[in-house]
């Protein structure tokens, strides 16, 4: 009973194919736990990205990609409810800070709900604007200019505004794909304690290819290697004494 | 020595010859700029504007009595603005929703297909287009009519359209769809809040030049709206536009004196549209 | 409680799968329905143009009627041909190209090469721009009015209106369009290729001859043959200079018609036969460019591969 309240995400056996002969994520199994920071890490091409991918369902938006397994949220398959819901409830912060050109800063933050077709009252369209920016810590720097286009903002603030955009809609679990690696150090510091406070309202999975950031801010760390899930635990034991060969040479440098 | 001054002689030879002939190009523009210019507003009034084009009786009582040519080219303008309209209403949404399926569908077969179809459909002569839409339209109407018209500038225009809109769509990076998907939203408020927006600067300046294209086009319209002699709001009937009267007028020799005025209006709407196509590209940069 | 959510959840799912037409389906079937419109033109504009003239070609047969000279219509013997059209067309059409190669290839070298990145290129960028924006008719009356004074003044042909008039204001109608087309692909010439070979003490004029040609050589040739698709189809310009006799022209100072001129000419008046005639010479056109077209497509895309 205990484990299904400390589980916001349970994977089972996913497999994510982009070509009939090859598995791109081979049959990973592991428990996302609630409340948490995340990390998958791997060397590039591992399958990292495409693994978080499939968790909102991204991959279908192209044509011939395979996926199956199971991803239960509450009990429920992520994988057999209509997409729209599950990217609702699950929400995405890419690589590149992507707020919306044509978007001002208020515009992004609500912009779930406008895509979503939902039209909120004014005070509640500012209490929510206030509310998000607030928890990425950008309602001081942004108050006065909450009519500007989110372009002008500089590449941290963009990665922290695109946050806001994903909390904005109250979801369970975000997935972030190298949120940082675009950014310069400074903002990666901001963006990294900001992860750790998030943590208390929603569940976080980051995938990173720098180590470090997965040692400083996650609990849990899942090792992919060749599409394989190699190891999965605490963040803590992985780094001290990792089980497999290949974390462990991985972790010293040796591969990726 | 000798030779690698010779050289250098040579290389400076083509530099001053690229500058030379490049600066010659701006003649010709300068050139039919000034003479439509000069010739055209000697006669340009205000009420060249607002009254419609003489009959020959007309000007030729008035020049044997020694007075300017009377009336002006209102129903070509109106003819004019009312074609665009027409054209307008329906090739711009039809182009754009075709320009967008081909940027998002770039890969599949029907796609390339209809992008290569639309290659051909703008390279089409306007005047094929002309007697075309005379098949379609005019025989089974018995008559000519602003509604051929239109179809015909309407025909001209979609290719153009859909080339910019597909154009500006396949440049956004796919990280906006993405990210607009990825929180929930459905594919037609993701195009309507987010693509089309985001690619509006590129569809606005390709909207304005082809508009720039069709409204100075004669050919197709010589055998669908024919031209009429009066301000004519009756879309099932003739109707006039500028280049047909400016046609009119080169074809008739008592006319003559009204042909650089008329030239000179449509002249300076086609360069508006294409300066502020410009200025729109220019400004609406993301 | 979970479980009656989920229950709720799995009801909701279920109502939306048997909405077949949901708003996105609906929507994309819109677009579909949009991208099927240009395809769907195109087909029809081919049937028509072959259904139209079909009567001409049976008549005079396909062959005969492209290598007839022959147009004359008095009561009860029609003959059409289509020949002297088409080489009025070629003939026009590779003279303008005659005189805007070098004026295309120096502008182009202006913009995309000497003074690229500089405000004048970006002057001569808008010009060339606004030439191309430019009616036809307009043209055509510069051209008229302008241009065929001059060539009588010089002698070389009595009225005027000739291969020769038409072909240079064609020239200047496609130079714009040529001219960018071509400074696009010079300007995509890498850098470290034009380097490399100033490097081993070339001069400019020897880059260029040695490197940049070469490596926008294939660009720059598509770039022509777009810009003879254009000089094909044009109508207006051509019907105003070039004299709209019906005969095989024999000097670039004779009178002449071209496809497009002899349809804008007589299309007006004609029926039966002469109609039919009339859009079996739309066809041909058709053909000619859609032709033209797909070459100098194609060979734009092995140009920027």
């Amino acid at each position: 009973m205990e484990n299904i309240n400390n589980t916001i995400l349970e994977i089972r056996d996913l497999c994510v194919a982009y070509t009939a002969d090859k598995l791109s994520v081979s049959h990973v199994s592991t428990d996302i736990p609630r409340n948490q920071i995340t990390a998958i890490m791997g060397p590039s091409g591992c399958g990292k990205s495409t693994l978080l991918r499939a968790i909102n369902r991204m991959h279908e938006l192209y044509r011939g990609i395979q996926v199956s397994g199971e991803l239960l949220i509450d009990g429920q398959d992520l994988l057999k409810i209509n997409a729209m819901r599950v990217r609702r409830e699950v929400g995405m912060v890419f690589q590149r800070p992507n707020p919306f050109p044509t978007m001002s800063i208020a515009d992004n933050v609500l912009a779930g709900y406008s895509l979503n077709g939902i039209r909120l009252e004014k005070s509640m369209r500012q209490s929510i604007v206030e509310q998000s920016l607030k928890s990425v810590g950008l309602w001081n720097e942004v108050k006065d200019s909450l009519t500007k286009r989110g372009t002008f903002l500089s590449g941290g603030q963009q990665q922290r505004l695109c946050i806001a955009r994903a909390l904005a809609l109250k979801p369970k679990l975000i997935l972030m794909d190298e949120p940082t690696s675009a950014l310069d150090p400074i903002a990666t510091t901001t963006i990294e304690n900001l992860l750790v406070e998030l943590k208390n309202e929603v569940s976080i999975i980051i995938v990173t290819h720098n180590m470090g950031q997965a040692k400083r801010i996650s609990q849990k760390s899942l090792f992919m290697y060749l599409g394989e899930l190699v190891e999965g635990g605490s963040t803590e034991q992985m780094f001290s004494d990792p089980a497999d060969r290949r974390t462990k040479s991985y972790l010293s440098g040796n591969i990726g | 020595m000798d030779k690698l001054k010779f050289r250098i002689f040579k290389s400076h030879l083509l530099h001053y010859s690229v500058v030379v002939l490049a600066a010659l190009m701006a003649v010709p523009l300068v050139a039919i700029l000034g003479k439509v210019a000069v010739e055209g507003f000697r006669n340009l009034t205000l009420e060249f504007l607002f009254q419609p084009a003489p009959t020959t009786y007309e000007a030729v009582m008035a020049s044997a009595a020694g007075h300017a040519i009377p009336g002006g080219i209102s129903n070509g303008l109106v003819g004019t603005l009312l074609m665009l309209l027409m054209s307008s209403a329906i090739s711009i949404p039809v182009g754009i929703l075709s320009g967008v399926f081909l940027a998002e569908h770039r890969s599949t077969v029907f796609a390339k297909v209809s992008s290569y179809m639309t290659d051909i459909l703008q390279g089409t002569p306007s005047i094929i287009l002309g007697v075309i839409v005379y098949a379609w339209i005019v025989i089974p109407m018995k008559g000519y009519s602003a509604i051929a018209g239109s179809i015909a500038l309407c025909i001209m225009m979609l290719p153009l359209i859909v080339r910019s809109t597909e154009e500006a769509v396949k440049m956004l990076s796919s990280s906006y769809k993405e990210a607009a998907l990825a929180l929930g939203g459905s594919y037609f408020r993701t195009v309507w809040k987010v693509l089309l927006p985001s690619a509006f600067g590129q569809i606005f300046t390709g909207v304005l030049l082809a508009v720039s294209r069709i409204v100075g086009e004669t050919a197709p319209l010589m055998f669908t709206a024919l031209g009429c002699a009066i301000v004519q709001w009756d879309v099932t009937q003739p109707m006039s536009s500028v280049p047909l009267l400016i046609w009119q007028f080169f074809n008739n020799p008592t006319l003559q004196p009204l042909l650089w005025s008329a030239s000179l209006v449509l002249l300076v709407f086609v360069l508006l549209l294409n300066v502020s196509s410009k200025i729109v590209t220019n400004k609406w940069k993301i | 409680m979970n479980t009656l959510n989920s229950y709720r959840l799995r009801l909701s799912e279920k109502m939306s799968d048997l909405t077949i037409l949901s708003p996105d389906t609906r929507f994309k079937g819109l677009l579909w329905a949009a991208a099927l419109v240009v395809p769907l033109i195109c087909v029809a504009m081919l049937l028509s143009l072959i259904s139209d003239s079909a009567l001409a070609f049976d008549e005079f047969g396909f062959f005969r009627f492209v290598f007839s000279s022959q147009w004359s219509y008095s009561q009860g013997n029609e003959n059409y041909g289509a020949l002297p059209f088409i080489m009025g067309t070629l003939e026009s059409t590779f003279l303008a190209l005659a005189f805007c190669i070098p004026f295309s290839l120096t502008v182009a070298l202006f913009v995309g090469e000497y003074y690229s990145g500089r405000k004048i290129a970006t002057l001569f960028g808008t010009i060339t721009d606004l030439l191309a924006g430019i009616p036809s008719i307009i043209y055509g009356l510069w051209g008229f009015y302008v241009l065929r004074p001059i060539v009588v003044a010089l002698g070389l042909s009595d009225q005027g209106s000739c291969i020769l008039t038409a072909s240079l204001v064609l020239a200047v109608m496609i130079v714009p369009y040529a001219a960018s087309l071509s400074a696009e692909f010079i300007k995509m010439v890498p850098a470290e290729l034009k380097e490399a070979a100033y490097a081993m003490g070339a001069t400019r004029a020897e880059v260029m001859r040695t490197v940049v040609f070469p490596a926008a050589g294939s660009g720059i040739f598509s770039a022509f043959i777009l810009a003879i698709g254009r000089a094909l189809g044009e109508t207006m310009t051509v019907t105003m200079l070039i004299g709209n006799t019906n005969q095989l022209p024999t000097s670039l100072f004779s009178t002449g018609n071209t496809m497009a001129s002899i349809i804008a000419n007589q299309f007006g008046e004609a029926d039966g036969l002469k109609l039919s005639s009339l859009f079996a010479i739309a066809l041909i056109l058709f053909a000619i460019k859609a032709l033209i077209n797909l070459i100098g497509k194609i060979l734009i895309h092995r140009a920027q591969r």
